[in-house]
């Protein structure tokens, strides 16, 4: 395939009359030439290089993300099948390979720049800021909600619409006719005066050599028939009869499988091995010592640490000899760490406050507490959490003299595939990765350690290897969800009304305005200090907000509460200047049917979190018997902006829910001995069927710039969770996860009752 | 040692260690990639196959244990014709799968359910399904989808799960 240079995909690959127009997007037609040996087949022919066109009228669309259930290869197709007026039924979706080509810029630039407006993004000065970072073109990320809202609305839509107007250029040059007069319904083209029809495919080969416009005519949204309705999934059928292929999956002749073991403190390296055992064992073919190895980029450096790996002619063999390898770890200075200390030592760095940093300053926070009539207070913290993703983290490489191929399911297939010619010490270009379907993802599967692993084995081997974690090392190997305190404190005139809102937390991360309430208190005073831990950061699911939601939802109500007031009037009377906020408030107390009373043991509770453009409301209904918790049913309003795929959305929001209830309810990783205690489901517990509520989801299209879906589902479900708990029982919950309340104990005797 | 057995109605003979977990020799020696590793420990369910018609963990059940049962996995449920089970028309109809990695181990948990209980209560998919970890928590679907099929006259219009949509503006995303 021919090759673009860095400088010219960066030029050709930007902006032109205010809109961003992404990746090759707005390459001329004939270079897209160089593509169709990657994603084309015979027969047909590719368009653009985001859509191909077969001789039998199908349109496939070329989706540069990765799928781990969200359902991006749908809602992407839709985007673009509706701007290109495709028959829906003739659509078809592939993922993009990993090449430089269908790098993500705009999705990765977002990611980067996330909780900035979309239309700052395009803004000159920050493209020159990021054309400096020649790492863009390693970017192919799936993570941040960001899918349909940069890939989407940029790339997807233009790569339609430009198609569908090469099309009617290409029938009305053919038919004689001006384009104007060439209408475009259902992957064919028309002309009704001369009463000719004919399907997209009849001019394929006149488009393809034609440049696409990078400023195509998006269609009136008043006239969508694909987005905005549900359409099935595709990848759903192949995960019904066992035929859809993860990672796990791969079969390569010669194959052999590997488990693999590290520090269980974080950090440390290998002093000794014993593996006299382990080799004693029928089946083992070798082990490994893999040494420590770092990788850097835009979005941060991965360590994977010192690892020893057993390889076997079968996983089992592989898994159990490596319990029968004796290492000797060093020691990284943080074997008296435990979660107890963490959180002591967070109490006091926010009491300290040393160089506290702030994220919103506004009115005269000290003055009013001085004066106040009322000030309540309150410090909350959450526990680390692993991602526990179902597929457990795994990888499949073959690596030769002077290339390698890869196969593993991740959500950044450029930067794993440069991260892994990294460590090979290899050209990217001689790297292939077959980015497979993840089982679960949730901002994990976005750092390379453990295919990097996988590319070193292979290469010691000299033979395919599939390295699998087990469940024990996916439990304690991860990287964490942090553990967080935050301290609160609120002031009140005589009349009950909020005056001061002043917030101290620990560690920040992204996104930045995870912390940010959306109600108009006058003064408000929210800032973090630093109190730096052993245990690795990851991104999981929602980030920020997953814990920082928990925190100002629970505290608002408590301010409610303090006020003598109703949990949802007291919220929305601060809401006056935020009207979709509070639409999505009142929509989702209509819902829930808010003021109905409920019977004793029972409660009622809500939340309101924008998050990754979305703004979601939650309310959950509990009922407590003998201490015991059960969540009835959650109903969620979502204002979207849009809802590009009507199901899909409704999937994620259940998605977002239970997963953020298994953290509230369970989710619970401890250290001690600087090491993590839990290893597997039956000590880090998910939601199961039994505990899994009714969800209700109600979605508001607004109008306004298309927000994210695959996170903001989560935050909102631990708050109003805790707040009904507290409706229906007076116990304030200010840790999780909840199942280390007692909810027998009277609530005076507590100590944690508002 | 070697152990005769069924899969998906064709005999099988292997010749492997009497403990291998039945999960890895489905996996590795009949490359039958379906079922899937979740746990090891019998925790979540992703490795469910039936065998005799039982729900049963293949990751803690010894290949020497289904020495001439008939096992069936994800790749077996369809009919001989090729037709799907009606399990797993009610998955696509229902929407179920998210990333899809555990709907084996689902369908597997659920087709054994319906086999001996035809019209299941809420308490008895409950327990039918306890095992089956779900993280991409599609637990509602699932049981709409169990329910489904497990009443002969459920309609058979596309199924999708919005409870109300409003449109509160013109949307203009130019």
């Amino acid at each position: 395939m021919g090759k673009w240079t860095r400088r010219a995909f960066i030029t050709t690959g930007l902006v032109a009359g205010g809109g961003l127009v992404v990746g090759i997007a707005v390459r001329p037609g004939n270079q897209v030439k160089g593509l169709a040996s990657k994603v084309g087949e015979e027969g047909g022919q590719l368009i653009h290089s985001y859509v191909k066109i077969d001789t039998d009228n199908v349109v496939t669309a070329i989706i540069p993300h990765s799928e781990m259930g969200q359902g991006v290869q749908t809602a992407l197709g839709q985007m673009l099948a509706e701007e290109l007026d495709a028959d829906w039924d003739l659509v078809r979706t592939e993922e993009a390979p990993a090449i430089g080509e269908y790098a993500t810029y705009a999705a990765g630039r977002s990611y980067l720049m996330a909780g900035m407006d979309f239309s700052n993004l395009v803004i000159p000065t920050v493209d020159g800021l990021m054309m400096r970072v020649a790492d863009t073109l390693n970017l192919q990320i799936t993570g941040g909600s960001m899918s349909v809202r940069t890939t989407g609305i940029i790339s997807m839509r233009i790569a339609g619409a430009a198609t569908r107007e090469m099309l009617q250029r290409a029938a009305a040059d053919s038919w004689g006719v001006p384009v104007n007069e060439v209408i475009t319904e259902d992957s064919h083209l028309i002309h009704a005066a001369s009463n000719r029809r004919e399907p997209y495919a009849a001019f394929a080969n006149e488009v393809a050599q034609m440049t696409p416009s990078q400023t195509p005519t998006f269609k009136d949204p008043a006239d969508y028939k694909i987005v905005g309705t549900h359409k099935p999934r595709v990848d759903i059928p192949a995960k019904v009869d066992g035929t859809a292929q993860f990672a796990l999956d791969v079969r390569l002749p010669d194959m052999v499988y590997a488990s693999v073991v590290r520090s269980p403190v974080p950090g440390g390296s290998i002093v000794s091995v014993d593996d006299s055992a382990a080799r004693a064992i029928d089946g083992v073919i070798d082990v490994v010592r893999i040494p420590a190895a770092s990788v850097g980029s835009m979005l941060g450096d991965t360590l994977s640490s010192e690892s020893v790996a057993v390889v076997a002619d079968s996983y089992w063999t592989a898994n159990k000899a490596i319990q029968e390898v004796q290492v000797q770890w060093s020691a990284t200075g943080n074997e008296s760490v435990s979660s107890d200390g963490i959180f002591a030592q967070f109490d006091q760095d926010i009491s300290a406050g040393t160089e506290r940093q702030t994220d919103r300053v506004q009115g005269e926070t000290e003055a009013i507490f001085a004066n106040a009539a009322k000030v309540i207070d309150a410090d909350y913290h959450v526990p680390f959490l692993a991602h526990t993703c179902m597929e457990p983290l795994n990888a499949t490489a073959i690596v030769n003299a002077d290339s390698a191929e890869i196969w593993v399911g991740c959500q950044n297939p450029l930067g794993f595939r440069r991260d892994i010619a990294t460590i090979l010490d290899m050209d990217p270009e001689n790297v292939t990765l077959h980015n497979q379907l993840m089982g679960g993802g949730f901002g994990r599967k976005a750092r390379p350690d453990w295919a990097m692993q996988t590319a070193f084995l292979a290469r010691e081997v000299g033979r395919p290897v599939q390295l699998i974690w087990s469940r024990e090392e996916d439990v304690r190997q991860d990287l964490y969800r942090p553990a967080v305190q935050s301290r609160f404190r609120a002031a009140f005139d005589a009349n009950d009304n909020i005056l001061a809102w002043q917030n101290t937390y620990t560690n920040k991360n992204e996104p930045i305005e995870a912390p940010l309430i959306p109600y108009a208190v006058a003064a408000q005073d929210i800032g973090w200090v630093s109190s730096p831990v052993h245990v690795p950061f990851g991104a999981w699911r929602s980030v920020d907000h997953s814990q920082h939601g928990f925190f100002t939802e629970s505290f608002i109500d408590e301010a409610a509460s303090a006020a003598g007031k109703d949990a949802f009037e007291f919220r929305a009377a601060l809401l006056n200047d935020s009207p979709r906020h509070l639409a999505v408030l009142t929509k989702v107390a209509e819902e829930a049917n808010w003021s109905r009373p409920l019977a004793e043991g029972r409660g009622r509770g809500i939340s309101l979190q924008e998050s990754f453009g979305s703004i979601v409301a939650q309310v959950v209904e509990v009922t407590v018997v003998n201490g015991e918790v059960s969540v009835d049913r959650v109903v969620a309003a979502i204002d979207p902006g849009l809802a590009v795929a009507l199901d899909g959305i409704a999937a994620q929001i259940e998605s977002g829910i239970i997963y953020g209830l298994t953290a509230a309810l369970h989710g619970e990783i401890t250290i001690e001995n600087g090491a993590v205690e839990q290893g597997n489901f039956n000590d880090y517990e998910a939601v199961r069927m039994s505990e899994a509520p009714v969800i209700e989801t109600h979605v508001i299209n607004s109008g306004h710039a298309i927000g994210g879906a695959g996170e903001p589902g989560t935050p909102g479900i631990a708050p109003a969770l805790a707040n009904a708990v507290f409706n229906a029982t007076g116990i304030r919950v200010r840790q999780l996860p909840l199942k280390n309340f007692d909810l027998n104990i009277q609530a005076e005797e507590t100590g944690v009752v508002a | 040692m070697s152990t005769t057995f069924r899969v998906n109605g064709v005999q099988q003979t292997v010749d492997v260690d009497p403990s291998k977990p039945l999960l890895w020799v489905i996996r590795e020696q009949l490359a039958l990639t379906g079922t899937k590793f979740g746990c090891g420990i019998a925790q979540c369910g992703a490795c469910t196959v039936q065998i005799d018609g039982q729900a049963t963990r293949s990751c803690v059940t010894p290949i020497s244990a289904v020495e001439g049962r008939e096992v069936t996995t994800i790749e077996g449920l369809a009919s001989a014709s090729g037709e799907l089970h009606p399990v797993q028309q009610a998955w696509i109809d229902h929407q179920v799968p998210q990333c899809g990695y555990c709907q084996s181990g689902q369908l597997m948990s659920a087709s054994a359910l319906l086999a001996s209980n035809p019209n299941p209560t809420d308490a008895e998919i409950d327990q039918a399904m306890q095992g089956n970890i779900c993280r991409c928590g599609m637990y509602g679907r699932i049981r709409n989808a169990i329910k489904a099929t497990s009443v002969a006259s459920s309609d058979d219009k596309l199924f999708y799960n919005v409870a109300s949509v409003e449109k509160t503006a013109e949307v203009d995303h130019g």
